[in-house]
């Protein structure tokens, strides 16, 4: 099964933190997609640019309305995913505590729907 | 005849779904994650007996009638509602010959652990775990659980239904978990066969036939799983409790129907058989050396059993057992009975001081076994008007008319 892991934190506190740390954290994420990648679950995962970035879209009666800003003001924001393949959620929520985002912030597990 | 036939047959079917049930639910759940597609098929093969055995008669082997019913049903429904992964495990089913010359056989695996196990899994709400577990496992109704667990039967069928979903979107998988997990995981599962159990056991008559069987069930699981997890001494530990618990049911009650607490009760009313198996689990379950809180619970039960032989009450072992207890569970209601123990080892003073350190506790303010504690020992330490107004929350919060008349018959002592 595809499940989704939606890494949530506080991005003020990233954009404010000790180069050193970033640097920690940075290599701690690498070593995670590589074992990730090496025990075949990985399928895709990238960082997110912070929220200040984000743009939102709706179209409203044919109108499109284009707004600057995330969809929610939130006090941790997405700021990253990975899409993992596994045999059950076991193995996910495994993968998912073991992400360096999960003892700095929140980890959202979704199964991604079959179709 | 004919009437009796009808009869033979549905109580045929009723046997069979009261004996099997659970094992027919987990054996197609574990193959298609699918629970609420696996009762489904289940009631649709239960109805198909029902109107075709009085006819045909009752199968050889009536589970793999049902079974095979229930199959194919199950694949009709997957095809259905959804194609993918669910249809093919259900017709993976099918055709897997060997499987189904097993249970043609009456050979049906058991995967009642594995069911519970995945209904106790963190990734459902915790306080739907119990229930699901009781619906799955043992065919209860919405209506019937929730009215055990006092919540409204609509709620309660909502979350049954999300959490059935959630097992089955989530890949929520069945089986045992590891070592490193089973412990955390077995918790969720003696815990809510304790529910289950604790549930039945507040109906002491018997009045509700409901609750009762609750009580029955939980020790019917706690056998279960005892049996399933010989070497796992909480589980053991747990059975011992209930089996304790449910040897001294009928000394609570007096030939009037009164409320007879532990201490008054007549040890030759307990059941001696259950005593004896509760004893011989506990001591299995203590050699093993990983002591828990199903292990202490049941000690103490032991405990108090005791006096059918000695004829005391070891009232300062029990209150040892309740601080290690405590130190577990920092459970309020453990705190409530170390207080009563300790007032009864040493004296009321030191019992009501023990007491005071939960006094605080907001859960206590609606808990009826919490002012009855109160105000005993308010009682004993003569101080009338406090017993008198701990007396009256207990009373005012008691819905057991028995025990109701019991609580005002020692506040009207006071006097």
């Amino acid at each position: 099964m595809k499940y989704m892991l939606l890494i949530y934190g506080d991005e003020g506190a990233r954009a404010h933190a000790p180069k050193e740390s970033m640097t920690q954290m940075f290599a701690a994420y690498g070593a995670y997609t590589q074992a990730m990648q090496k025990a075949g679950a990985f399928v895709a995962g990238a960082p997110l640019q912070p929220t200040s970035a984000a743009t939102t879209v709706r179209v409203n009666g044919g109108q499109t309305k284009v707004l600057n800003g995330p969809y929610a003001e939130t006090k941790e924001q997405l700021g990253g995913y990975y899409l993992i393949d596994v045999p059950d959620i076991d193995a996910a929520l495994s993968w998912a505590a073991r992400c360096p985002g999960a003892s700095v912030g929140t980890m959202e597990v979704r199964p991604v729907m079959d179709m | 005849m004919r009437d009796s036939s009808n009869d033979r047959a549905r109580d045929a079917a009723e046997r069979v779904a009261r004996q099997s049930y659970g094992k027919l639910v987990a054996y197609l759940a574990a193959r298609t994650g699918d629970v609420a597609g696996a009762e489904d098929a289940l009631s649709d093969a239960f109805a198909a007996a029902l109107a075709n055995w009085p006819e045909q008669g009752i199968p050889r082997v009536p589970e793999a009638w049902l079974m095979a019913v229930a199959r194919r049903r199950g694949v009709d429904a997957a095809r259905k509602r959804r194609t993918g992964a669910l249809a093919s495990g259900h017709v993976a089913l099918i055709a897997d010959e060997r499987e189904a010359a097993r249970i043609e056989a009456g050979d049906i695996p058991d995967d009642r652990l594995r069911l519970m196990f995945a209904c106790a899994h963190p990734a459902i709400e915790q306080s739907v775990r119990a229930p699901l577990i009781l619906q799955t496992i043992l065919g209860f109704d919405a209506a019937t659980i929730a009215s055990a667990f006092l919540v409204s039967p609509s709620g309660m069928g909502q979350r049954l239904v999300r959490a059935k979903n959630k097992i089955r979107l989530a890949g929520i998988p069945f089986r045992v978990p590891e070592r490193a997990e089973l412990r955390e995981r077995l918790d969720a599962v003696l815990e809510a066969i304790y529910a289950a159990f604790a549930e039945g056991w507040s109906d002491p008559t018997g009045t509700e036939a409901r609750r009762r069987n609750l009580a029955e069930e939980g020790i019917w699981l706690g056998r279960l799983v005892a049996s399933l997890l010989p070497d796992e001494p909480e589980a053991l530990g747990l059975l011992a409790l209930m089996l304790h618990a449910d040897a001294r049911r009928k000394a609570r009650r007096d030939a009037a129907g009164d409320f007879v607490p532990l201490d008054a009760q007549d040890p030759k009313r307990w059941d001696e058989v259950l005593i004896v198996e509760a004893e011989r689990l506990l001591l299995h379950a203590n050699a093993m050396g990983a002591p828990g809180r199903y292990q202490l619970e049941a000690a103490v039960q032991s405990a108090h059993a005791a006096r059918a032989i000695t004829g005391i009450t070891d009232w300062a072992a029990i209150a040892l057992l309740y601080d290690a207890l405590y130190r577990i569970t920092e459970s309020p209601v453990v705190a409530i009975n170390r207080a009563v123990a300790i007032a009864r080892s040493q004296d009321p003073v030191a019992g009501l001081a023990a007491l005071e350190a939960v006094a605080g506790d907001p859960r206590l303010a609606d808990y009826q076994p919490y002012w009855a504690a109160r105000a005993d020992l308010l009682a004993q330490a003569g101080d009338r008007a406090g017993a008198a107004e701990a007396y009256d929350r207990a009373i005012g919060l008691e819905s057991d008319p028995a025990v109701r008349r019991f609580l005002q018959e020692r506040r009207a002592r006071l006097a």
